[in-house]
C-alpha cells in the first residue's frame, strides 16, 4: 500500500508511457474503423461515414449500406480482432514465452474442428440445420477449444509451462486438428463446403447482426476479467518460485488466467474463424508498445483490432476477388513470428 | 561413481557381489581386458532379413492397395487383371486406377522417407522433417503460382519448379535456424518451418481462390493425394533415381557428421562437401514427392524414428530402409484413407497426419528430445 503512496519514477514514467500510446492506439484503431467502413464496394467519404454513425446520415441509402451491411462487419473484425489479442497477450504471460499463444496452441484449431463438426452434422439434419448452427456451433466449438487446451496444458504441465515443450505440443496438436478436420470435411459430405473452407481460412464476409449474438457478449466479459486481472497478471509474470514465496495460488491463477484467454480465443473464432497468427503477434506487440512487464490488456485488444481491420481491408478490396481475412493476416503474420524467433534465440544467446 | 564408494565401506563384499555377479570380484585385470574388446557382434545378417522383410511387407502393401477400393475386388478378380486382362470393368479398375496410384504412393513415401531421415541427421533434431519444415508447402507455392498464370505445366517445368521452391524454402528455414549455433536449435527451426508452412499455404490458398478455373486441379496441392501423379511418375522417375543415389552417397558423410564437424573432418569428411550433398538430396527428393503427392506432412518424421528404431544408427542401412518404409506407410495409408471415408476417400495426406501428429507430441513430449 505505502509504495502505490510513493511512486518510483520508472513506474510513472511506464504508466505514462502506457496512457500515451493507449490513447495514440486508441485513434489509430478508430481511424482504421472508419477507413474500414468507408471502403468497399461503392467508396463512401468518410464525412459521410462519420455522419452516419453519429446519427446524422446524408442519406437513406447511405445508412442502409452503413448501419446494416458494413458495421457488422466492422464490428465483428474489432471483436476477434480484440478477443485474440487479448488471448495471446494472457497466455504469453502466464507461459512467459512470446511464442505460447492460442493459435501456435492448437485452441483455435480445436474450436474450427468442433465447429466442422456441427456443420458438418448439419447437412444430415434438413430442416433444423439453421437452428443447429446457430446454437450447437458456439457450444462445439467451445467444447473443442477448451478439450484442446486442457490436453496440451495437462500434457506439458508437469515439466514447466515456460518450456519450448508447451509450443511443440501445441503444435503438433494443431496438426492433429487440422487433419481431423479435413476428415470432417470429406465424411460429413457437406453440401456447403465451399462455405466450411472459406470459413475455415478465417473470414468476416458476409456477417450480419444476427451473427453478432453470443460471442461478443463473451468477449466484452473476456476482456473485463481480463483487465480486473491485473495485479495477478504481474506476479504471475515473476518466475514461479517468487509467485508462490508471494503467497500466490499458483495453479489456480493460471488455469483461471488460461481459461480466459482459451473462452476469448474461441469466442473470437466463433466470430471470424481460426485467423492465423493474430494472436502470438498482438500479443507481443503489446508488450513491445507499452514496454511493461506484461503486454496491457487495452493496448493487445486494439492492436488485435487494427490488424484484423487493415487485414481485411487488403484481403478483401485490394483483389479483384474478396479473399478471406485469414489469408492475409497469414501472410503478414508469419514473417512477424520468424522476426519473433530471431530475436528470441538473440536474446537467448545474450545469456 | 556408487560402485566405487560402496568398495570402500564396509558393506563392500556385498555389493560387489551383487554388482558385478558375472566376474570374479577380484581379478580387475580381466575384468577390464573383457570390456576392452568387446566381443563382435554380427550386424549385417539382421539387418539384410529386416530389409528382407521390409521389402516384403511393401509387397504385401501392393497387394492389398490393388485389392481394396471403393468396392474390394475378389481374389480371382485380381488374378484375372494381373494375369490376362481383357477390359471387364475390374480389371479396368485394377490396372488403370489402383496400380497408378500405388505406385505414385511408393514412389513419393520412399522420397519423403529418405528426405526426413537427411532432414533429422544434418540437423541432429528429431521431430525436423520436409512438411513440417515449409520445403514442402514452398514447393507446393512455386507449381501453384506458376500454374495460375499460365495454366498447367509439364512434368519436368513441375518438377523444376518444385526444387527450385524447396530449395528456397529450405535455405530460409535453415538459414534462419543457423541463428541459434549448427543445426538450428528444434524450435527455432520448428517456429520458422510454421511460419514458412502459413506464409506459402496462405499464398497458395490467395492463388486458389484467385483463378476460378484452375480451382479443382490447384485444390490438390492443399492437402496431398496420390491420385493424379502417375502420369508424372513416369517421366520424372530419373528424377527418383538421382535423389536416391545422392542419398546414399551422403551416408558416409552423414555417419562421420554424427560424432561432430571436427571429428569428420579428421576421417577425410569436408563438412560443407557432406552438406551440400544433403541439401541436394533433400530438395531433389522432397521436390519429386511435392510434384508426385501435393504436400503431405508428417511422414518424414514418422520413417527415420521407424527406420533408426529398426537400423540402429548407421545411414548406410537407416537411408535404404526409410526408403521402404516410407513407400510401405505412405502406401497403407493411401489403404486406410480409402477404407475409413467410404463411398468417399480420404486424401493419404490427412491419414499421414492422424498418424504422424499423435507422434510428433510424443516425441516432443519426451524428455531428451533434443538428440538424434
Amino acid at each position: 500500500m505505502s509504495t502505490r503512496a510513493i511512486p518510483k519514477p520508472a513506474q510513472v514514467l511506464r504508466a505514462r508511457r502506457a496512457a500515451a500510446t493507449g490513447l495514440l492506439l486508441l485513434a489509430v484503431a478508430f481511424a482504421a474503423f472508419c477507413l474500414h467502413l468507408a471502403i468497399g464496394g461503392t467508396p463512401i467519404a468518410i464525412g459521410d461515414v462519420l455522419a452516419t454513425l453519429f446519427g446524422a446520415a446524408p442519406d437513406a441509402r447511405t445508412e442502409l449500406a452503413i448501419l446494416e451491411f458494413r458495421l457488422p462487419r466492422s464490428v465483428a473484425a474489432v471483436l476477434a480482432g480484440a478477443g485474440f489479442g487479448v488471448a495471446g497477450a494472457l497466455t504469453q504471460n502466464v507461459a512467459r514465452n512470446p511464442l505460447a499463444s492460442p493459435d501456435i496452441l492448437g485452441v483455435t484449431n480445436g474450436a474450427a474442428l468442433g465447429a466442422v463438426c456441427v456443420l458438418a452434422i448439419s447437412a444430415h439434419t434438413a430442416g433444423r440445420s439453421e437452428l443447429l448452427v446457430l446454437y450447437g456451433l458456439p457450444v462445439a466449438a467451445t467444447v473443442g477449444g477448451l478439450l484442446v487446451s486442457a490436453l496440451v496444458f495437462a500434457l506439458v504441465w508437469r515439466s514447466s509451462l515456460e518450456s519450448n515443450r508447451l509450443v511443440l505440443v501445441g503444435l503438433g496438436f494443431s496438426g492433429l486438428c487440422a487433419a481431423l478436420t479435413s476428415w470432417m470435411l470429406t465424411l460429413g459430405e457437406i453440401y456447403n463446403a465451399q462455405q466450411a473452407l472459406t470459413w475455415l481460412a478465417g473470414t468476416i464476409n458476409a456477417i450480419s447482426w444476427a451473427d453478432l449474438a453470443i460471442a461478443p457478449a463473451v468477449i466484452v466479459l473476456g476482456l473485463v476479467a481480463a483487465a480486473l486481472l491485473r495485479n495477478q497478471r504481474e506476479v504471475l509474470a515473476l518466475d514461479s518460485d517468487t509467485s508462490r514465496a508471494l503467497g500466490m495460488h499458483l495453479g489456480r491463477d493460471r488455469v483461471l488466467m488460461l481459461g480466459i484467454a482459451s473462452l476469448l480465443a474461441i469466442a473470437a473464432t466463433v466470430i471470424a474463424g481460426p485467423l492465423a497468427f493474430v494472436a502470438l503477434a498482438s500479443g507481443h506487440a503489446a508488450r513491445l508498445v507499452a514496454r511493461g512487464t506484461i503486454p496491457p490488456v487495452p493496448h493487445a485488444a486494439l492492436i488485435g483490432a487494427i490488424f484484423v481491420l487493415l487485414a481485411d481491408l487488403l484481403a478483401a478490396r485490394a483483389f479483384p476477388v474478396i479473399l478471406p481475412a485469414g489469408v492475409a493476416t497469414a501472410v503478414i503474420g508469419a514473417p512477424y513470428l520468424i522476426f519473433l524467433v530471431i530475436r528470441q534465440s538473440k536474446i537467448r544467446q545474450r545469456g | 561413481m556408487r560402485e566405487m564408494n560402496s568398495s570402500t565401506i564396509p558393506a563392500a563384499p556385498v555389493n560387489i557381489l551383487r554388482h558385478n555377479r558375472s566376474q570374479p570380484p577380484f581379478a580387475p585385470a580381466a575384468h577390464l581386458a573383457a570390456r576392452e574388446r568387446p566381443p563382435t557382434i554380427n550386424r549385417t545378417t539382421p539387418r539384410i532379413s529386416s530389409l528382407l522383410v521390409l521389402a516384403a511387407a511393401v509387397g504385401a502393401a501392393i497387394g492389398l492397395s490393388l485389392w481394396i477400393g471403393s468396392t474390394t475386388s475378389s481374389f480371382a478378380e485380381l488374378r484375372h487383371a494381373l494375369l490376362a486382362p481383357d477390359g471387364q470393368v475390374s480389371d479396368i479398375a485394377i490396372r488403370e486406377i489402383r496400380w497408378p496410384r500405388t505406385v505414385t504412393a511408393l514412389a513419393a513415401g520412399a522420397a519423403l522417407g529418405m528426405a526426413g531421415t537427411l532432414i533429422q541427421g544434418h540437423t541432429r533434431n528429431p521431430i525436423a522433417e520436409p512438411g513440417l519444415l515449409g520445403i514442402n508447402q514452398g514447393a507446393a507455392l512455386a507449381i501453384v503460382s506458376v500454374a495460375a498464370f499460365t495454366g498447367p505445366q509439364p512434368a519436368w517445368t513441375q518438377a523444376l519448379l518444385a526444387l527450385g521452391g524447396a530449395l528456397l524454402a529450405a535455405l530460409v528455414v535453415f538459414g534462419i535456424g543457423r541463428i541459434d549455433g549448427r543445426g538450428g536449435s528444434p524450435i527455432t527451426l520448428l517456429l520458422v518451418g510454421a511460419a514458412v508452412t502459413a506464409l506459402c499455404a496462405g499464398v497458395v490458398s490467395a492463388i486458389v481462390l484467385l483463378s476460378e478455373a484452375a480451382l479443382e486441379t490447384l485444390r490438390f496441392w492443399q492437402v496431398g493425394s496420390v491420385v493424379q501423379g502417375y502420369e508424372s511418375f513416369l517421366s520424372l522417375w530419373p528424377l527418383l533415381i538421382a535423389g536416391t543415389v545422392l542419398a546414399l552417397a551422403n551416408a558416409r558423410g552423414l555417419n562421420a557428421l554424427t560424432l561432430g564437424e571436427d571429428s569428420a573432418r579428421s576421417l577425410g569428411i569436408t563438412a560443407l562437401h557432406a552438406r551440400g550433398l544433403g541439401l541436394a538430396a533433400i530438395v531433389a527428393l522432397s521436390g519429386l514427392a511435392v510434384t508426385l503427392a501435393g504436400p503431405i506432412a508428417f511422414l518424414g518424421l514418422l520413417v527415420p524414428h521407424i527406420a533408426r528404431r529398426i537400423f540402429g544408427a548407421d545411414y548406410r542401412w537407416v537411408i535404404p530402409g526409410s526408403a521402404l518404409c516410407g513407400a510401405l506407410l505412405l502406401c497403407v495409408a493411401d489403404v486406410l484413407g480409402r477404407m475409413l471415408a467410404r463411398p468417399g476417400e480420404l486424401p493419404v495426406g490427412v491419414v499421414i497426419a492422424l498418424l504422424g501428429a499423435p507422434f510428433f507430441i510424443y516425441v516432443a513430449r519426451r524428455r531428451k528430445a533434443v538428440s538424434v
